[in-house]
Formats: C-alpha cells, structure tokens, sequence
C-alpha cells in the first residue's frame, strides 16, 4: 500500500506536503509498464464484450474543446450523448457533455438534467492564469449549469515542488465548485515520470478532487495505460485509508473500442468492480463513441457496420 | 674444526595461515631422490581437512570481499616473496625432484613468473570474462564471474613447485579458497611455499596446504558438504579419480578432472575459469 | 456491476496431433524396437492425447549412431552453412507459433497466454541468437581454436518443454555438435513437432535426433559411451545421479538443477511493481519453474501490509482452462506432481505454518492446485528449504540488509534471487553478496537468449544463453 508514510489521519492536509509526497513508493516504469501490457492481453468477448461496451458508453464524458466549437456543434453533442444512436433506444447514454464555460448554457438548455455537464475551467488547458481569474472561470461555470468541473493543476508548480501552491489551488477551486463535481487534471504528460503521477493524484485527493483526471487532451501524450494504472493504484490506496471513493478520469488519445475495454480490465483487476460506474470511472473523448456505437452494431447484428450507419457531430 | 650441526626445520600442515602438525599426531618419511632421508612431514587427517576447510571458508570470505586489485597485489607479493627465497626453492627442488640445478632453476623461475602472469589477472577476469547482455527489452544486464567458493585441489605429483603454483594461484586469483594437497612423494617445495605464503598477506584460510596421502584424504573433501569444487589436477590413481568425481556429485561440486599437462606451456584461462560462476544481474531501466 | 469475463479459449484446430509417434532417429520417425509406449495426457481434461514410443537401449543406441555419423560432416561444416539452419528453423518456429503454443498449452497444461507470448517466441528468439554465433565462435573468447565436441545428450523437464529443447539444440548446433534429445515423458509432444520443424528446414539427418521415454530412456542416453557431452535440465537428484554415472568418463557436463530462490521486498520497494513480481516470480507457469521466487523474503516493516496487498493481487488470478487466453494459472503438469505439491503443502501445515488459498474453484477434471500462500514460516521448516515447483509461497520476514543476505543464501541451491528496493547502492551491494546464478533487480523471471543461465552449488553448473553459454558446447585448445 502506498501510504505508509503517510500521517495516521488524512483529513486535514498533512503536516509537510513535500515529506508526504516524497514519502510515496516509487514506481518502476518498466514494471508498470508490463502490467499494463499483460492486462491488454486480456481477450473479451461476446457477453462480456457486451457489457463492456454499455458500460464504457455510459462512462464517455462527450468532450468538444475546440477553439472553433459554436453552440450548433454544442447543441448537437448534446442530442448524441442523450441518445448516442437515434436507431436504437437500448444504448445507453453518456455520462457527461464536456465543454469550455462559455458554451455550459447551450448545453445545459440541451440536456436538461439527463446527463451532466462538465466544464474545463482554471485557464484550461495550460493553467496560467491567477488563481482569481481561475477561480472566476470556476463560479462562471458553475453558475451556467456545469455540475462538473474539470480544473487543470499548476504544473509549473507541481514540477517545481510548490506542492503548497498546488495543493491551495485545488482547495479554492473546490470550494469555488460549491456542489458541483471537481475532476483535478494532472496533465501527466507534463509530469513525465510515474512517480510524478503518484504523487500528484496523492495531492489531488489530500486536497479534495472528487476525481484525479490523466489530461487535457492537448498534450501528447494524453491517457496511457500506464498512467492510468498508476492513478487507480492511487485511488485503490487511498480507499484503503481513509474509505473515501475517487474517481478516475482517462482522457485524451482514447479512439477505440478495444482500448475502452482494455481500460475498464484495467479498472477491473486493480481496484475491482466497485469503480465500474460511471460515478467513478469515466473516459473523456469523442470519436471513441462512434466507435463504441460501431462494434455495438456490430455485435447485434453478426455483421460489421461502417461509418455511414453512425452520426457524425 | 667441528662442522656445525643444521638447524633442522619442522615441516608442519599449513591451516588458517597457522602452522600446525596433524591432529592425528602422525607423520611421513620424506625422502630425497635418492632415497636418503629429508623430513618427516605431518600427515594430515581428516580432521586435518575438516579445518582446513573451516579455515577456507572463512578465508574465502575475507579474499572474496577484497577488491581485485588488493587480490592482485597480494599475489604479486607472493612472487615478490618467492623471489628473495629463490635459493630456498632451487635447493628444494633438487632434492625433491632430482634434477641438477639448472633445471631446478628453471622451473623455479617458471614457477615466479606464473604467479605474476596470474597476479595480474586479478582485475581484468571481470572484463575479458564479463559481458553486458543487449537483452530484447527495457533492462540492463550484466553478467560477471565470482569465485565458487572452496576448492579442495590435490597438486601434480610429480611437478612439485611449478605445477604446484600452477594449481594454486588460478583458484586464488578469482577470489576462492583452496585447500591443497601437496605432492604426496614431493612436498619439500610446498612447505617453502607455505612460508612464503605466511608472509605475502595472503589472508589466514585463503590457501590451505595439507601434507600426506591423496587416497586417505581427498574422499573426505569430495564428499565434504562445505566444498563446492575440486580440482583432481594431482590424481594420478585413474580409480581415486573416479571415485572422487562420483562423490562430488553429492552436493553438485564442479570438478576439474586429472589431466596431464604440460607444466612449461603457457597456460589459459581455462583453470581460472573453472572455479568462477557467471553471476547475471538484470535491472529495468526506466525514468 | 461485476465484470465477468467470457470464455475465451484459443482454438485447438490449429494443432494435428496423431494417435501414436515414433522415434525420431536419423532424420525420419521410426518404431522403437522395444516395442513399449506409453500415453501423453492433457493436464487440464486427463483426456490421452497420444500414444509415444519409448525408447530402449537399441533405440538409443540408433539414434546415438546416427548422431554420430552426422556429426562427420556437420561438425566439419562451415559455420556460416550451419547458421543458415539455424535462422531456417528460427523461422519456421516464427511461423508456426500459434500452432506450437497451443500444442505446448494442451501437452504441458500452462496457460496459451505464456506458451504464445514467453515460451514460444523465446524459442524462436534463441535459435536467431545461437544462430549467427555458427560462424563467429573463434570471437567468443572462450579459448583458441574452439571445436565442437562431438554428440550431446540432452535431457530436458516437463516445466518449459519446447524452450528447454531450444536451450539445448540451439547453442549444440551452433558450436557444431549433433544431438539426441530426450523430452520428458510427460510433454513429447512439442519436441516431437520441433522434428517437423526439422525436417521442414531439411537439416541434415541425424543431426537432431528425439528419443521420447521416461528416466530409463534418459539413463540410457547419458550413459551410451557414444555420447561426448551430457547437459541436464531437471531435478537435482537426478542431477546428481547423472553426476555419479558420467564420473571417469571424460564426458563433458552441464547441469541446470532446481532452486529455492529468495525474492527480497526491502521496505523503500516500489511497492506495486514487487508484489506484481512476486506474484510472477512463484504464480508463472503453475510455479513450475527451477527459478521460482519461492521464498518471499519482506522487511518486517511492510511485512503486513505487502502481505495485505500480495492476497488482494492473488484473488484476481484466474485459474482454469489453459487454452482460455484470460487464464492465469493452468493445469498442474500430472497427478504426481500434483501429488508432490499436496504432500509438502500438507508438511506445511503440519509444521505449523499458516496456509491462505485464492478463492478460486478448481475444475472437476485435470490436475489443479490454488495459488497457496505459507505465512509464519521459518528457515527451519521444510517449505523453507526444499523445492515445491508448485503455486505455494513461503513468507519469511528480515529486518535488516544483512539478515536477508544470510536467509536468502541459506540454502544448498542457488539459482536465482529477486531484490526490490529504490536504492542503487543496496541494489548492487545485494546482488554482489547473492549466491546465486542470476538476479533479478526490480524485476523477476525475465530471461532472454543473450542472458546466459544458470546457477551456484546445487543449483548446477554451466551456463545456458549467452556467450557463457557456447562454452559448454565447445573445446578449446588452451583450456
């Protein structure tokens, strides 16, 4: 377990933040590495494929998060995460639309209540901005209907061992969300290491992430299997010390059905079924759901389909 | 004028870098070529070799945990030591082998000269007899010799410094422990040896020379549990060989079976490297 | 939700196995003159798979013959005409992988998992490695003029069978020597279509030659005073009498005996990636596996927790169906094994230690053991010392770097030894002061052809892989 040096009671912020983290074991990148390969072995098939494609479905936070989105592209995710295929009523709908705050108002006239909204805010997705102005693009969302919000930690920071900064930013922004959501986003392509990444979800969770979240989707890499590992092994330790359930958010890079599945395996055999809903794991991407909705077909009707037969947002 | 009466030495069983005489009280007639008296050596026992191996396992710790340079030095210092005891050693081998003295001085020589080739291997075994493995994934590997641990070596019968030296010193230079059984007929040259030994800061128990009968004492160290090679160089009773090999199976001894060799050739790697394991260390490499 | 994984078998259509096998001697499949056979059984369903011939001493005697007419010429072939065999059957196997795979999973019980991603392609991975040593040997520095020696009989375990065989004859072919084979007599199978491979490649005959039997057949062979070079993989009593009959014969040996390896998780271990390892280090293959990590030593300090996270990791193996590619843990190789297995986990018992079994059901038919964990126990009991090659760990618990030092070499075997910790320096001054042939640092059970293997005391002797490996395959002038 990860917590060994860690202070007996972790509802307040541990006493050094930097002796907490550091305290953390290492993780040898190799040997995760060959976890994450020999769980993508693992073969899924007929029923269980089933499920698993429902499931990853109603994991999917929808994401459109171009500078060049409108409330038409909006409006129309929106109409495809509650009814992701108009020729069939028994595919589930997604967890979540995922967009920048300005367009929360669109979506959430869209939706209604039927899924939830989520917005990228905190000066998404580099982070550089004042923690007003952060803080400001937070409440703005939230007023407009998001009960997500997907912040961006301060990298800068994070990597120049300002964990208390980090750590500050986090708690705001929180208290900022009031009863929305806070998904924290380590951007763990700018992390680099997989010790970065245990200490950062650490952080993440010290300071109130409901769920630690892997990118922004503008830095490659995005999700790997790898970092997802290493965030759910975080996630599984923290349980264990505290009872506290946190979620986890692989985004970015993530394009097919068969990664889908291997990630929920992932889910699976590291911290168990318990984070197999969507109030615990989602997926943020957007072609993925195409796909999903494709092998779905497929599976239903004993035939391939192609792209014609789903729709293009 | 009266001539003076020599200062005899004793010859004694050379044990934990002590000199001691056989636990069992016993001792040989050592004759010359001719058959005129010489010593009487202790006769080693099996208890004798039961110590001695005690005394080389501990040796074998001490030597094994120096670095090779330091194990380099010291046995540059025992040819430095047979050197100065150049003399001593010509004289023994004549007695002990016959031969006139520019063949004792010939072989004398050889015998220096083997232990400064095998010196200085010391520090280079781990780099000839060393490779870093290009395995197909995210590793660094590495494969290198240490010592098997304690050899118990029966020496030529008939070479009785040079062959013995050429013995002694490949088993020594990797880091093991011996303990040798010295030319049964011939050991004149072997107790010299041990003296030189005694003052070349050679670890106590790193090289053990026991005096006597191969045939009584080599059975207990091929079954011996805390040996874990022999070298049967020295056994010239094809039916001993045998016999000793077959024991050494019991606890998987790596055996170094009686050839006949020629002592003056230049030798190879061959005797180092039957008393070093290949030790192979994978690590990933990852940020 | 709960997320159950269907039944995902590979398909075992791909595999043709007859209902009897010969010899394979002097290029061609034969009966055996003694007229014996005996019956090859699928682990996982105790359904015969097939009839093999057993051979006896006339069988032997052939086959050592033609090993030794071959010899003439291939040991006199230029090794660049050698290599090109070699790269040929590396090929055929790349080619024929799927089917050897599940061959191997229906003969040996492990699971297709590990038969298609370790086993087979190491195979493969091994014949290319010794294949472009054939003409570059007078480089390996193993002597001047190095020569082949003549004909090698090998006898191979049951754990590995088709990569034990490329072990064997890769390195043998290479350095120019001929070769009669004896596979365990419980897993012929994969050998007996490696002759295929052989005879695909057209290698010349009685260059490979198989002789399929049980201990008497091995006896045969490495005693036949026509054989120059014995090399074993197997038990260390068999090892030792193997040992004892080569005695004065001057023929060369090599030994790779069992193990009883310590796996050493130091308090400041990447925690998650060593328990992954120990987990690998005594679950791969059924714990069928001379290098096991066997024995788990844990610093005191984690000892709890490491031992908490260690069952929580074990409750997710999946047992069952070898061929099923989801499966974690196939088929103990045969009853007696299996019979082996109960008899020391019971002596564990009855000495006191504690015993925790993954929940997991055992199928109704073929032989199954649970991965078994052993706590409390102590150098002193005999799941401590003695070799299990089975599912069952051994928990120990040090305090210190010197500690685990002592109880890891506190054996009489030494093969292997894991050591996991973040700290470079402990790492080294650890892996200086392991007796034993191969260390893994941070990792456990890797193994690649350029890796030579092999272990310390009764562990064995030689090396297999690598450079070190040619040497036991060839003669040098000075040595």
């Amino acid at each position: 377990m990860n917590t060994r040096s860690a202070p007996s009671g972790l509802d307040a912020r541990p006493e050094s933040l930097s002796r907490f983290l550091h305290g953390l074991p290492g993780v040898d990148e190799v040997g995760v590495a060959g976890r994450a390969a020999g769980l993508a072995t693992r073969s899924i098939k007929q029923d269980s494929k089933r499920w698993a494609i429902d499931t990853a479905i109603s994991m999917v936070d929808l994401t459109t998060l171009e500078g060049a989105d409108t409330p038409g592209k909006v409006r129309a995710i929106c109409a495809k995460a509650m009814r992701p295929d108009p020729t069939d009523d028994s595919v589930p709908r997604v967890a979540a639309v995922c967009v920048y705050g300005d367009l929360v108002a669109v979506a959430r006239e869209t939706v209604g209540d039927a899924v939830h909204i989520a917005a990228v805010a905190t000066a998404f997705p580099s982070g550089r901005a004042s923690l007003e102005v952060k803080l400001h693009d937070t409440r703005d969302a939230v007023a407009a209907g998001a009960d997500e919000i997907d912040m961006v930690i301060d990298r800068g920071a994070f990597l120049a061992g300002d964990y208390d900064l980090v750590y500050d930013e986090i708690v705001a922004v929180k208290a900022a969300c009031g009863t929305a959501h806070l998904k924290v986003i380590l951007e763990t392509g700018e992390l680099r290491t997989l010790d970065n990444v245990r200490r950062a979800s650490w952080l993440a969770m010290l300071a109130g992430a409901d769920f630690i979240k892997t990118s922004t989707g503008k830095v490659s890499p995005a999700a790997t299997p790898e970092v997802t590992l290493v965030m759910l092994q975080a996630v599984r330790d923290f349980h264990v010390r505290t009872g506290r359930r946190i979620g986890v958010k692989a985004a970015g890079g993530i394009r097919t059905s068969k990664e889908a599945i291997r990630y929920l395996v992932l889910v699976n055999e590291t911290v168990g079924d318990a984070w197999l809903t969507p109030d615990l794991f989602r997926f943020g991407a957007s072609s993925l759901l195409n796909d999903l909705l494709l092998q779905r077909q497929r599976m239903a009707s004993g035939h391939y389909s192609g792209p014609d037969y789903v729709t293009i947002d | 004028m009266t001539e003076r009466i020599e200062v005899r030495k004793t010859w004694k069983l050379y044990v934990g870098g002590a000199f001691v005489r056989s636990e069992s009280g016993r001792t040989f007639e050592v004759n010359d070529a001719t058959g005129a008296f010489v010593a009487n050596a202790a006769k080693a026992s099996r208890k004798d070799a039961r110590d001695a191996v005690l005394a080389a396992r501990k040796g074998h710790l001490a030597w094994s945990a120096a670095t090779a340079y330091n194990r380099g030095q010291v046995l540059y210092r025992v040819a430095e030591m047979m050197e100065g005891r150049r003399a001593q050693f010509v004289a023994d081998v004549r007695v002990a082998e016959g031969v006139d003295a520019p063949s004792a001085e010939q072989q004398v020589d050889a015998a220096i000269d083997r232990m400064v080739w095998y010196a200085g291997w010391a520090d280079k075994l781990a780099q000839v007899l060393g490779t870093n493995n290009p395995v197909a994934g995210s590793y660094f590997n590495f494969t290198i010799p240490a010592p098997t641990g304690v050899v118990a070596a029966v020496a030529p019968q008939h070479s009785s410094l040079l062959g013995l030296v050429s013995v002694v010193a490949p088993i020594a230079v990797g880091g093991n422990a011996s303990v040798v059984i010295a030319s049964a007929p011939r050991p004149g040259p072997a107790i010299t040896l041990t003296e030189v030994l005694a003052t070349s800061d050679v670890p106590a128990g790193v090289v053990n020379l026991l005096t006597g009968d191969p045939v009584e004492v080599m059975p207990w160290l091929a079954a011996h549990a805390d040996v874990n090679a022999l070298d049967l160089t020295g056994v010239d009773d094809a039916d001993l060989a045998v016999a000793l090999e077959r024991d050494a199976a019991g606890t998987v001894k790596r055996v170094r079976r009686a050839a006949s060799t020629d002592w003056e050739a230049a030798p190879g790697l061959g005797r180092i490297r039957s008393f070093l394991e290949m030790k192979t260390v994978w690590h990933p490499m990852g940020v | 939700m709960t997320f159950e994984y269907a039944p995902a078998p590979e398909s075992a259509s791909i595999v043709d196995i007859a209902s009897s096998y010969g010899l394979f001697i002097g290029g061609e499949f034969v009966d055996a003159t003694s007229g014996r056979s005996f019956k090859s059984v699928n682990p996982a369903t105790e359904e015969v798979l097939a009839d093999i011939s057993e051979a006896g001493a006339d069988d032997v005697d052939r086959a050592v013959r033609s090993a030794r007419t071959a010899f003439e010429s291939w040991g006199s072939l230029p090794g660049r005409e050698r290599a090109k065999y070699l790269f040929r059957i590396a090929r055929l196997v790349q080619e024929r992988a799927r089917e050897l795979a599940v061959l191997e999973t229906i003969d040996n019980g492990k699971p297709i998992r590990e038969s298609r991603d370790v086993d087979v392609p190491l195979v493969a991975a091994h014949f290319f490695y010794h294949a472009g040593w054939a003409d570059k040997l007078e480089y390996a520095g193993l002597g001047r003029d190095p020569r082949p020696l003549g004909v090698a009989a090998q006898v191979i375990p049951w754990n590995f069978p088709l990569l034990m065989l490329a072990w064997k004859v890769a390195p043998a072919l290479a350095c120019g020597n001929t070769v009669v084979l004896k596979p365990a007599e419980t897993t012929s199978l994969s050998a007996l279509a490696f002759a295929d491979i052989c005879r695909q490649a057209e290698l010349p005959a009685g260059v490979v030659n198989i002789v399929t039997g049980a201990g008497d057949t091995g006896r045969l062979l490495v005693e036949h005073p026509g054989v120059d070079k014995v090399a074993f993989t197997g038990s260390t009593e068999v090892g030792k009498a193997i040992q004892r009959a080569v005695a004065g014969t001057g023929k060369r040996l090599t030994l790779e005996l069992g193990g009883k390896a310590a796996n050493i998780v130091f308090d400041d271990a990447p925690i998650d990636e060593a328990i992954e390892g120990v987990v690998n280090g005594i679950f791969f293959n059924q714990g069928h596996v001379c290098c096991a990590g066997s024995r788990l030593l844990l610093q005191e300090s984690i000892a709890d927790e490491a031992l908490a996270s260690l069952k929580r990791r074990l409750s997710t193996l999946r047992l069952g169906d070898p061929l099923d590619k989801n499966t974690d843990i196939g088929a103990i190789n045969s009853l007696e094994q299996l019979e082996r297995i109960r008899h020391l986990a019971g002596v564990g018992d009855d000495e006191g230690a504690e015993r925790w079994t993954a929940d997991c059901q055992l199928p109704a038919k073929g032989y199954w053991f649970a991965p078994t964990v052993f706590t409390g126990v102590t150098q002193a009991h005999r799941i401590a010392r003695e070799e299990i090659f089975g599912p069952v760990l051994s928990v120990l618990t040090f305090r210190t770097p010197d500690e685990a030092v002592e109880k890891a070499n506190n054996t009489p075997y030494g093969l292997s030894a894991g050591i996991w910790t973040e700290k470079g320096s402990r790492i080294l001054w650890m892996a200086d002061r392991m007796r034993a042939g191969v260390v893994w640092a941070n990792t456990f059970n890797r193994f690649d052809p350029t890796s030579p293997f092999g272990g310390f005391k009764e562990s064995g002797f030689g090396r297999e892989g690598g450079l070190h490996g040619l040497a036991a395959y060839l003669e040098a002038s000075d040595d």
